[in-house]
């Protein structure tokens, strides 16, 4: 049984689909990059895995022990956030909420973990540091900290490069491909940028209309898509 | 000096500092999260309803209003933040309309119904703040203080969970964190304090006490915790301030805090530019 199996799915908003017969399973370890035009669902198929939606119809199942809670999101970052007064730490805690109950403070261990955690991603000499002070890079890592306070075993990255520059977009893909390598930590992303996501991914889920793709990298290399449509454009 | 000392030791006096620094302070605490919800002008909304709530209480002849003006309050509130969330309707002008609306009606059935001789009187002090608010009875008291401990107590257990749902509601909703819940929290406390906060400072002049505080310290502070906690010294501060003075020069209570606090965002915004953390 795969972590996750979406059979069927329709995706849209207001009641309006955008892609429908949408069909993909996510192993343990695997790393997918999800790609597609603008307002081909890329973004709501996320919410949908997320349970922060409910798709328009099909199924989503969760597998391998994997639960709801265990899905760690990097969102794409709101504009509110950008003049938040926030620490970084303050940040990264609230990734362990979710699986606190009625406790209402963090607990010591959680504090630990969390110092681990920004200590692996470089970032603990800002843990004092505001958030709104920080690079564009530097804010991703945090909020990557944070979802991995929510969980080890899987990623959902809506756009994580977007508006870095090419050196840090580099060294974030980097990042990603360790965790996904040494520790196991099946990702799913999202990405406008096919060249670089392309290399690290095992394999790859192209939306349009209708769901153009779905299967091994190697093999989605094999077929031109992006030559397919500019010709039908 | 001596004459607030003599001041002071009137029990009216007392009540009117026990009631003005609890509610300042959780309209303080409250203001943090609704100001980088960008939800200020809720504060404003709400106190609207309460206002025409109260108009329906008084022409019905209601003697104790908050059992009209509490759930009428309440229940809007949650209504506004619903709406900001999805619908057709923005948030904002969501508010406005159902502010106006519940102004409009709460004014005309004051004129229309009301027995008392001097309508535009009272209204006015509903607006302003009234004078009764040196005139607090022990009920009064007592049912601010409760009411203010309760929301003491709930934004003390809600703490992380307020911050996480203020920052990104996105991530804490995908986490488990119950979103909805947390939303409902806010709404309720605001409904709260803003019926407990028009006696101190009137309708008009709520959302000061609501987001002057909380816009002066995030002037200096860079973080979560110290921004709430400034904001409730400063809020604290200029409720104490602000009833002295009206006291002392007999002004009106309401509008002298909100002066206060005016100054005191000016104060911090000067600060602020000079130290380069604005």
């Amino acid at each position: 049984m795969a972590q996750i199996v979406c059979e069927n799915l329709s995706l849209g908003y207001e009641g309006k689909i955008v892609t429908g017969g949408v069909n993909f399973e996510v192993n343990k370890g695997d790393y997918l990059c999800i790609v597609g035009e603008n307002g081909t669902g890329k973004s709501t198929l996320m919410k949908a895995l997320l349970r922060l939606k409910m798709p328009e119809s099909g199924t989503i199942t969760l597998g391998e022990g994997l639960t709801q809670k265990e899905i760690g999101y990097l969102p794409q970052q709101t504009p509110m956030q950008r003049d938040f007064p926030a620490s970084v730490r303050e940040i990264v805690m609230t990734g362990f909420l979710g699986s606190m109950g009625f406790r209402p403070f963090y607990s010591r261990e959680e504090k630990a973990k969390a110092a681990k955690i920004m200590k692996k991603l470089g970032i603990s000499e800002l843990s004092g540091a505001c958030y709104r002070d920080l690079s564009g890079g530097q804010q991703q890592r945090v909020l990557l900290a944070r979802a991995l306070c929510a969980t080890e075993k899987m990623l959902l990255l809506d756009e994580p490069v977007a508006g870095l520059d090419p050196k840090v977009t580099a060294e974030l893909y980097t990042l990603i491909r360790r965790l996904n390598r040494e520790e196991k930590i099946t990702i799913i992303m999202i990405s406008h940028d096919m060249e670089m996501a392309l290399e690290d991914a095992s394999h790859v889920l192209h939306l349009s209309n209708e769901p153009l793709f779905f299967g091994k990298k190697e093999d989605y290399l094999k077929q031109d898509f992006r030559f397919q449509r500019r010709e039908g454009e | 000096m001596e004459t607030l000392i003599y001041y002071l030791s009137f029990p009216f006096v007392q009540y009117a500092l026990v009631v003005g620094v609890l509610v300042a302070l959780c309209a303080s605490l409250l203001g943090v999260s609704l100001v980088l919800k960008r939800y200020s002008f809720i504060g404003d909304g709400l106190s609207h309803v309460a206002f025409g709530a109260m108009a329906i209480a008084t022409v019905m002849d209601i003697a104790e209003d908050l059992v009209v003006v509490m759930p009428v309050t309440v229940l809007a509130a949650v209504a506004l933040l619903r709406l900001g969330q999805n619908a057709k309707i923005k948030g904002d002008s969501a508010i406005a309309m159902i502010s106006v609306s519940s102004m409009a009606i709460g004014y005309l059935l004051l004129s229309i119904f009301s027995k008392s001789t001097n309508v535009s009187g009272d209204v006015c002090s509903t607006l302003f703040g009234s004078t009764s608010f040196l005139t607090l009875t022990v009920t009064d008291v007592v049912v601010c203080v409760v009411m203010s401990v309760a929301v003491l107590a709930i934004m003390a257990y809600y703490y992380h969970r307020i911050f996480a749902i203020t920052f990104d509601e996105n991530f804490a909703g995908a986490n488990g964190v119950n979103v909805g819940l947390g939303n409902f929290v806010i709404a309720t406390v605001t409904a709260v304090v803003i019926v407990l906060a028009m006696k101190l400072v009137g309708t008009l002049l709520i959302s000061a006490l609501i987001i002057f505080p909380a816009l002066s310290a995030m002037r200096l502070f860079k973080n979560y915790k110290s921004v709430l906690s400034a904001s409730a010294l400063i809020a604290v501060s200029c409720a104490l301030i602000g009833i002295l003075m009206s006291i002392l020069f007999s002004v009106p209570t309401g509008a002298m805090i909100v002066v206060t606090n005016a100054a005191v965002f000016l104060l911090f915004s000067v600060v602020g530019k000079l130290r380069g953390t604005d």
